[in-house]
């Protein structure tokens, strides 16, 4: 009976065949290691915002006069409803974690190279509508310092020549942030952002299964058919989408191996991210920030506007360029750079194990730098502040420069046919 | 080698957003527990605070509920202006006419400890000096220029500052330094508590939700390993 159903189904929608090609037959590399489960986080948390965004928006009312007292009301008088929130506010912040760490995986193995650029497009959208989800989602509980952040963020859109002003009037809807700008941005942060996410994350996925996963290796683990004797291919079953045209070898099947390892990483996320959330859901200051706590006020500027944390390294750059306009030039080529790092980087070796030395020098600089950039971005603006900040930017977009020049005659180690473990 | 520096590289963001601004405030050490001290403090607080500050966001039932009052104690003990047991705590002083009286409206203190700190708000209470340039006379060490009169002025007295910026006590209040002390620990604990009615709650369920996680973490590793065997 059961069995007669699932057939009539499969006639009409391959459910378990594409099931088989996406889980159960996808061939995987073996030796993923500790960087490779971010992507995996990242869905989590997604479904985690996506789940408590709806249940918080039952109890929000979205209006100038009544956002404040709403998130009170949730934290207070809707059961669970602190519970919610803080799932929700933490999981903002985890998810730049996870995401940056995601994408510094992606570069550390190659994995934006090719056959995987246009893989690496569509997370950097991810990263870019991720971004403005957030910055959205951050003016809603209308706090002090919502209010004053978004006022710092729209004005950058001021800079641009002849459109600027009515640009950010367009974006404002009023003269001033007001009550016309936040129901706009929740209209935008609980339906228009998650649908594009979502699409986006979907192609991701789609995109990843076409061309296979990366390895820390950086080798191709699908081998032109006939090349490999049988003794060697994998023993495991995958799909004949895969094993049509390759030989596959050094894989395993991505259900059951990796979902159970990943589970494992997921229940070290969550004690992570369960101790900030149940033990300091303010993350100290960085994750909800105490001038939020104090209703938006247009007549009353916080001591010290800073954004979120995650924009830190990008605000940076955007703060030390003196000319507004060629700030926010600095600020958006930074992020530009890294959508075109696919050919910046002229390579075809793709791990860092068996890249030039001067390669990983790069990648290193690269890592402190933004790093720097991000805990000066929480800063304020003084001159050795901003001296810092101007040496960080360059190692930030001397990454892209000097590996366009070594990656173009680069010395490298021999890479192994075969995966090392 | 390399993976271990590149392992800290990527955990240091996490780290460096660990340290937050400092003020020099004096530590309240108070005690969300103790159950006694709040109640003193919202018993302070009704009385010498609510005239002017109110703490729209929290509401009388909620709080006796928290603080283990009744209901009908706390109608006759706690609320005298008649409001109904389940109405948020709050004041009939117009918003627009005491932003004449005192330069600007009095603001809401349900989240005034997490807007400043509890320690602010114990410093702040215990910080009060004479200073005759200012309207009602007083200053505030921490909140300089401060709108407020010292309303507690009976209780603690009069201080004055040296040049030092220090104070010391000019004529005493109905209360000693010490008790004058424990009151602020209990007022400061009181809007600790309005500030996040559930901090305790969160806390106590953070507890078993990662026990929880802990020992799912030894199944889920257990199942890995297994599942992992057939790997070479």
């Amino acid at each position: 009976m059961f069995s007669n159903l699932m057939a009539w189904i499969e006639q009409r929608l391959p459910l378990m065949d594409a099931m088989n090609k996406h889980a159960a037959q996808y061939p995987a590399p073996k030796n993923f290691n500790f960087w490779y489960v971010f992507g995996i986080l990242a869905s989590v948390v997604l479904v985690n915002q996506l789940l408590t965004g709806v249940w918080l928006t039952m109890n929000y009312e979205p209006s100038g006069d009544g956002a404040f007292a709403s998130v009170e009301y949730i934290m207070r008088d809707v059961d669970y409803g602190w519970l919610l929130r803080y799932m929700h506010s933490t999981g903002a912040s985890a998810f730049f974690v996870v995401v940056y760490m995601h994408m510094f995986r992606g570069m550390m193995y190659g994995s934006y190279q090719k056959p995987r650029e246009l893989l690496w497009l569509f997370g950097m959208l991810i990263f870019l509508v991720l971004m403005a989800e957030a910055f959205m989602g951050y003016l809603l509980p209308w706090g002090n310092m919502s209010y004053w952040g978004a006022q710092v963020i729209i004005s950058i859109f001021g800079a641009i020549p002849v459109i600027g002003d009515d640009l950010t009037l367009w974006i404002r809807g009023d003269y001033v942030i007001s009550g016309a700008t936040l129901n706009r941005f929740f209209a935008l942060h609980v339906i228009a952002l998650p649908l594009v996410l979502v699409v986006l994350v979907f192609l991701h996925i789609l995109a990843l299964h076409e061309v296979g996963s990366n390895n820390p290796d950086g080798t191709n683990i699908k081998k032109p058919k006939g090349s490999v004797p049988p003794e060697e291919q994998s023993k495991f079953t995958f799909h004949e989408q895969y094993t049509k045209k390759y030989d596959i070898v050094d894989a395993i099947p991505f259900h059951p191996y990796y979902t159970v390892k990943d589970l494992v990483a997921v229940v070290i996320f969550l004690i992570i991210f369960c101790g900030v959330m149940f033990f300091a859901p303010e993350g100290g200051g960085y994750f909800i920030e105490a001038p939020n706590f104090e209703p938006a006020n247009g007549l009353k500027t916080p001591e010290h506007i800073a954004p979120v944390w995650y924009f830190g390294p990008f605000y940076t750059i955007l703060r030390i360029i003196p000319d507004k306009l060629l700030g926010a030039v600095g600020m958006f080529g930074a992020i530009i750079a890294l959508f075109m790092l696919p050919w910046f980087d002229r390579g075809t070796v793709k791990s860092l194990r068996y890249r030039c030395t001067a390669h990983t020098v790069n990648l290193i600089q690269f890592a402190i730098c933004f790093i720097i950039l991000g805990v000066l971005g929480t800063l304020p603006a003084n001159p050795l502040n901003n001296m810092i900040g101007t040496i960080a930017s360059f190692g930030y977009f001397g990454f892209f420069v000097a590996i366009w020049i070594y990656s173009k005659n680069e010395k490298t180690k021999p890479v192994p046919e075969r995966v090392t473990g | 080698m390399k993976k271990i520096i590149l392992a800290v590289l990527a955990v240091l963001p996490m780290l460096a957003i660990a340290a937050g601004p400092s003020m020099d405030l004096d530590k309240a050490n108070n005690d969300l527990r103790d159950k006694a001290s709040l109640k003193r403090g919202f018993e302070a607080y009704i009385n010498n605070c609510l005239a002017c500050h109110e703490l729209k966001y929290q509401r009388y039932n909620r709080t006796f509920a928290d603080l283990g009052i009744s209901d009908a104690d706390g109608l006759a003990n706690y609320m005298y202006t008649g409001e109904k047991v389940g109405d948020h705590i709050t004041n009939t002083m117009p918003a627009k006419e005491a932003a004449k009286w005192f330069g600007s409206t009095p603001p809401d203190l349900t989240l005034e400890a997490r807007f400043r700190s509890p320690d602010y708000i114990y410093t702040y209470l215990r910080s009060f000096y004479v200073d005759e340039s200012r309207p009602f006379g007083v200053n505030n060490k921490v909140f300089p220029d401060v709108g407020m009169p010292h309303v507690l002025q009976n209780l603690q007295g009069v201080r004055t500052i040296d040049e030092h910026g220090n104070l010391s006590e000019a004529t005493g209040g109905s209360m000693t330094a010490e008790e004058y002390d424990e009151f602020a620990r209990d007022l400061t604990n009181f809007l600790e508590y309005t500030g996040e009615p559930n901090k305790l709650e969160r806390e106590s369920m953070g507890y078993w939700v990662i026990g929880f996680l802990f020992i799912l973490l030894f199944f889920s590793y257990l199942l890995k390993k297994e599942y992992w065997r057939d790997v070479h």
